[in-house]
């Protein structure tokens, strides 16, 4: 079906660019009155998960030692309205999800055990994060349940508390404001279908929202960018794919505020904003084209099974029941693109699908897909459509087909409230697709199991906040004297603590920067493990290079050597064995001596050829400057 | 509804949190004149905020913001608004399908059922049957429900008074004609009930205890399996006081115990109820909630109704650990009867056996029992054990030492004879020990 997934963008034989690769173009954000705010989810680098004394660690699959099973029922809370988030996965119920125990998983992520309570050293780190941010930290911290029951977490709720409000951040022109920021629990990762991993559930996250302070595509990205550095400046966040996720929050003028989930890509973040507006003001202009047109959602339902009898369509052919509606003065616009690759029967299609339909037709793309222009008209006739209406076919089981027909007629309906407030998750590309409503404060509910924790003024006043790396840069080239990009690269590496260590340990920062960023990078390219070379050896080395102990020619090798498992130590003596001045003094004296003639023709400009000489002699085993001053000593020597 | 005269209130949720009912605006009564739910502008962080007074938590207020989270500030953080809280919205009536069977749900306080009040988010436990099939909607697809209420504690607080009502209650039900029973209980205590009502009770029907290991408020929890399958088994062919909890971790099925032979063998684990010394009566698969019995099940209408609600109270159960001093039994001086959790075989202290003696000669009648719950109490074997019978103990066979104490206040209750008394105690009368135990 064409609404089932993107690649029909050759309907009706129209060849366009792959919906991915377009870039939407700019537009007056002011003019349009552009609202955006983004809510960044980090994972912290703790010892322990938020909850239970289980490591942060993520496993493979495949090192699974148990699984188990379980339902999750909303729990129709009689809170005086049911969220409408919960409500919507509800339709999904009575599907039984599976949970891959191991042997770092314990019955807290089970939902065997009541949690532990908040684990200390990720709500530090939290307060020092809302500190960078000039936050109001909560004085009394309540852990609260938040209902999910899309299966990723085992208990149907997710752990989260609010730590503190209201900070600000100098990531824009005026800077942006910092509504909150909360520090939860993450959820199992899903590894198919209904199957999840329970080794990321209980890792801490932070959430950080900010104020819908953004006001174009670039300041939603430069806000994100600004955060993660900041982020990344404790020291203490998990770094890699998945770690951090950011949502994205935006609104038009006449739009409606929509939450873009699972923007892994920073560089996409633009252009999903760019899109969303787009879809925004698509929708508006398709209201009001509905509205002048008059247009209108027939209720009635055709069973059109049996016109499809004979049909070429393999999937209506497969189908038990097909069913059908009629829009009234709806033509051309379903199928009307609303942003790259989605059009409005894309909106449509992904309501239907919550009733596990695969998607949808509808006569603004037919005839294709095997369905032919007579039976269109058949079909027409049947419903009694007009030229202008549009008609929208569904086809699986009766019941799948009856519950999908009920979805499409009310998201068709939606179609003249313009934009509606949702979740919606991210496409490859940058477009998005319906998720759920947004979830509103009826589906938070105190953590009754886990006692609030009261914080100190005196802890807060205490919390030490890190150097930013930006400040870092700085310092490295005004301080240290490192090249510009060479501190930006250090400053945001890994391995930075260690770069300043060796620096505070008297090694020379030019060295300590050029091995620790770009020798490791040019030895893991040659395909060394440099996750094993330990910040300690890499250290020894550099003091070492630094006494003169070894050479700084020999330093990939050896670390080479060191992440093929060698002894730091060993590795040195092997590839860079050290030369005591005495010895070395007597093999320069010895090759100046025999070459006393050359010398004295050539005076001081037989350095260089004798240079080559002795470094060949060494193979080495010493570095080239302290060759260098020995040589010229000797030469001086022939020459007086 | 009957029973309620007896009703014993539950201590509130494990927040603390009482939810008064009040659509009160803000100043008002409660602490420093907020009352839970009502409207408030919070003042904090440079903003200002909408939001909601739970509670008093450690001196300070604890405001729901209008994005749900909780947070505590100082009082003066808080501005009263004349915005009166919401009104609780009516509960919609349960309709009921007349023409299905007809079981009882007794609840005796366990949370089954709890619910989310609605201006605090706080946790209660709810226990009229509309409650029950507002949790467990597929309930009624089932069975028609009638609902007791006779008591409302949390299960460590049972007492024997309560089972005396919670017996009453069952053996009218039954009377009246009901296809079943389901009592719902907190688990802490289920196990000692569930016996109780199994010599208090002798049923033609099956009388299930059921409750839930991780709260009815969670959608995890297992309320919703244990509550389906519990109805399985009470229209099911058994005929006597079993415990229906999940089986394993997973929700598969739940298993189906006989109460003089269950124990929770977990704090807090779903599959906690383990049968001890027996295998389970038989399982309930879900969601299909197929009934299995094993052959040694009683089936239903092998007996008839009948009531024995005297109880013995002056009962003491003790666990014995080494350097146990004298004192501690001698402390039981007076009672009618003591349970001891031996050690091994059943054994205690050489040091204590003149304190049992005494204890025994004054008329206490003291049953040994083994801390290794699994196996039977042999005093035969040596010096010690010989030295005990010798003392008088009587050998408490394969009882689970709680089963056993249950037992003793029952046949104290209902019988005066020493010797028959020892009979009795070594007599099975509810499955609830057997002249052979099998290798299971
Ligand atoms: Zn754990």
């Amino acid at each position: 079906m064409s609404e089932q997934n993107a690649k029909d963008a050759t309907a009706n034989g129209t060849k366009k660019a792959d919906p991915k690769n377009i870039r939407v173009p700019e537009q007056d954000y002011e003019k349009i009155g552009l609202m955006a705010g983004i809510e960044i989810h980090q994972q912290l680098d703790t010892k322990e998960k938020l909850f239970c004394h289980c490591p942060t660690r993520l496993r493979d699959v495949s090192e699974k030692t148990g699984e188990i099973k379980r339902y999750l029922r909303a729990t129709e809370s009689e809170m005086g309205e049911i969220d409408r988030a919960a409500e919507e996965e509800m339709k999904k119920q009575n599907r039984i999800y599976t949970y891959y125990e191991f042997d770092s998983t314990c019955l807290v992520e089970n939902d065997e055990e009541p949690p532990a309570p908040m684990n200390p050293e990720a709500f530090e780190l939290s307060l020092i994060i809302a500190k960078m941010m000039g936050m109001t930290p909560v004085q009394q911290v309540h852990v609260m349940r938040k209902l999910v029951i899309d299966g990723s977490n085992t208990s149907g709720f997710q752990r989260t508390s609010l730590v503190a409000l209201n900070g600000r951040i100098p990531c824009i022109e005026g800077g942006a404001g910092i509504d909150s920021l909360c520090l939860e629990e993450d959820a199992a990762q899903r590894v198919e279908g209904d199957i999840f991993s329970l080794d990321r559930l209980g890792i801490p996250l932070v959430e950080i929202t900010t104020a819908p302070d953004l006001k174009t595509p670039q300041e939603v990205k430069e806000a994100a960018k600004y955060i993660g550095m900041l982020l990344r400046s404790t020291g203490r966040v998990k770094r890699g794919l998945g770690t951090i996720r950011q949502d994205v929050n935006i609104s038009i003028k006449g739009g409606a505020r929509v939450e873009i989930k699972g923007v892994q890509d920073l560089a996409l973040i633009d252009e999903v904003v760019r899109r969303e507006i787009l879809r925004q003001q698509n929708l508006i202009a398709i209201r009001d084209e509905l509205i002048k047109r008059g247009a209108k959602v027939l209720k009635e339902v055709y069973d059109v099974t049996e016109l499809f009898r004979d049909t070429e369509s393999s999937i209506l052919k497969r189908a038990k029941c097909i069913l059908a509606i009629r829009l009234q003065g709806f033509n051309g616009l379903v199928g009307r693109e609303i942003q790259p690759g989605r059009r409005l029967g894309s909106e449509i299609s992904d309501y239907a699908k919550k009733c596990g339909v695969g998607g949808l037709f509808h006569t603004d793309e037919l005839p294709a897909y095997g369905v032919t222009a007579d039976e269109v008209a058949k079909l027409r006739g049947f419903t009694g459509a007009m030229p202008e209406d549009c008609v929208i076919l569904v086809a699986d089981t009766k019941k799948k087909a009856q519950c999908a027909i009920g979805q499409i007629i009310k998201r068709s309906e939606l179609s003249f409230e313009g934009v509606l407030e949702e979740t919606r998750k991210m496409l490859e590309g940058g477009s998005t697709a319906y998720m759920r409503p947004l979830p509103g404060a009826a589906r938070m509910y105190p953590e009754t199991d886990v006692l609030p924790v009261n914080l100190p003024t005196e802890y807060w006043d205490n919390l030490v906040i890190p150097e930013l790396l930006t400040a870092k840069e700085e310092r490295f080239v005004k301080e240290l004297g490192l090249d510009p990009a060479l501190a930006n690269n250090i400053a945001f590496s890994v391995r930075c603590g260690l770069f300043e260590k060796a620096v505070k340990n008297g090694i020379k920062p030019a060295l300590a920067a050029r091995t620790i960023y770009a020798t490791l990078r040019e030895i893991k390219r040659d395909g060394a493990d440099v996750a094993k070379i330990s910040d300690d050896a890499i250290l020894q080395l550099l003091t070492a290079v630094e006494k003169g102990e070894a050479a700084k020619e020999a330093v990939p090798d050896i670390l080479k050597a060191v992440a093929g498992g060698a002894d730091v130590r060993k590795a040195m003596e092997e590839i860079s064995p050290s030369v005591s001045t005495e010895e070395l003094s007597g093999v320069i004296a010895k090759i100046v001596t025999e070459r006393s003639d050359f010398v004295k023709a050539q005076g001081m400009r037989a350095l260089g050829p004798l240079m080559g000489v002795v470094m060949q002699e060494m193979r080495g085993k010493v570095d080239g400057k302290v060759i260098s001053n020995i040589l010229k000593e000797e030469i001086q020597k022939v020459l007086n | 509804m009957t029973g309620t005269d007896n009703t014993i209130n539950a201590k509130t949720n494990a927040d603390g949190n009482s939810a008064k009912p009040s659509g009160n605006s803000c100043g008002s009564g409660g602490s420093h004149g907020y009352s839970a739910g009502c409207k408030v502008i919070c003042r904090y962080a440079g903003c200002e905020y909408k939001g909601s007074y739970i509670t008093e938590r450690d001196g300070k207020a604890v405001v729901k913001l209008p994005s749900g989270y909780n947070i505590g500030v100082e009082y003066s953080a808080l501005t009263p608004t004349d915005e009166a809280a919401n009104a609780a919205p009516a509960p919609k009536k349960i309709e009921q399908n007349e023409s299905l069977p007809k079981l009882s749900i007794i609840s005796t306080g366990g949370t089954i059922a709890s619910k989310i009040d609605y201006r605090t988010g706080a946790v209660t436990s709810q226990f009229e049957a509309d409650d029950i099939l507002r949790a467990i909607p597929d309930l009624k697809n089932i069975a028609q429900f009638s609902a007791h209420v006779p008591a409302t504690i949390l299960s460590e607080n049972m007492t024997v008074d309560i089972w005396k009502t919670l017996a009453r209650t069952i053996y009218d039900e039954i009377k009246a004609g009901t296809k079943g029973i389901i009592v719902t209980h907190g688990t802490d205590t289920l196990a000692y009930s569930a016996a109780a009502i199994s010599f208090m009770v002798k049923t033609p029907v099956p009388i299930i205890f059921v409750g839930s290991q991780r709260s009815a408020d969670r959608p995890s929890s297992d309320n919703v399996m244990n509550g389906m399958c519990s109805a399985a088994a009470a229209l099911s062919d058994l005929g006597e006081v079993a415990v229906v909890m999940h089986g394993t971790t997973d929700d598969d099925y739940c298993s189906i115990h006989r109460g003089t032979r269950v124990r929770k063998m977990h704090t807090s684990r779903r599959d906690a109820f383990r049968s001890m010394n027996i295998k389970p009566l038989g399982k309930v698969d879900y969601p299909s909630l197929d009934v299995k019995l094993e052959g040694d099940a009683v089936r239903r209408g092998t007996n008839e109704v009948e009531l024995f609600d005297s109880m013995e109270e002056n009962v003491g159960l003790v666990y014995f650990y080494p350097g146990m001093r004298p004192e501690i039994i001698s402390a039981f001086n007076g009672y009618k009867g003591l349970i001891i959790a031996g050690t091994g075989l059943g054994h205690t202290s050489s040091l204590c056996i003149d304190a049992i003696r005494h204890l025994i000669e004054t008329g206490t009648t003291v049953v040994m029992t083994s801390q290794c719950l699994n196996g039977r109490v042999c005093d035969r074997v040596y010096d010690t054990g010989r030295d005990l019978l010798d003392a008088g103990i009587i050998e408490g066979e394969d009882l689970l030492p709680e089963v056993a104490f249950v037992k003793l206040m029952w046949v104290l209750g209902n019988e005066k004879d020493p010797e028959k008394i020892k009979e009795l105690m070594k007599t099975d009368l509810r499955g609830e020990t057997g002249r052979c135990l099998k290798n299971v």
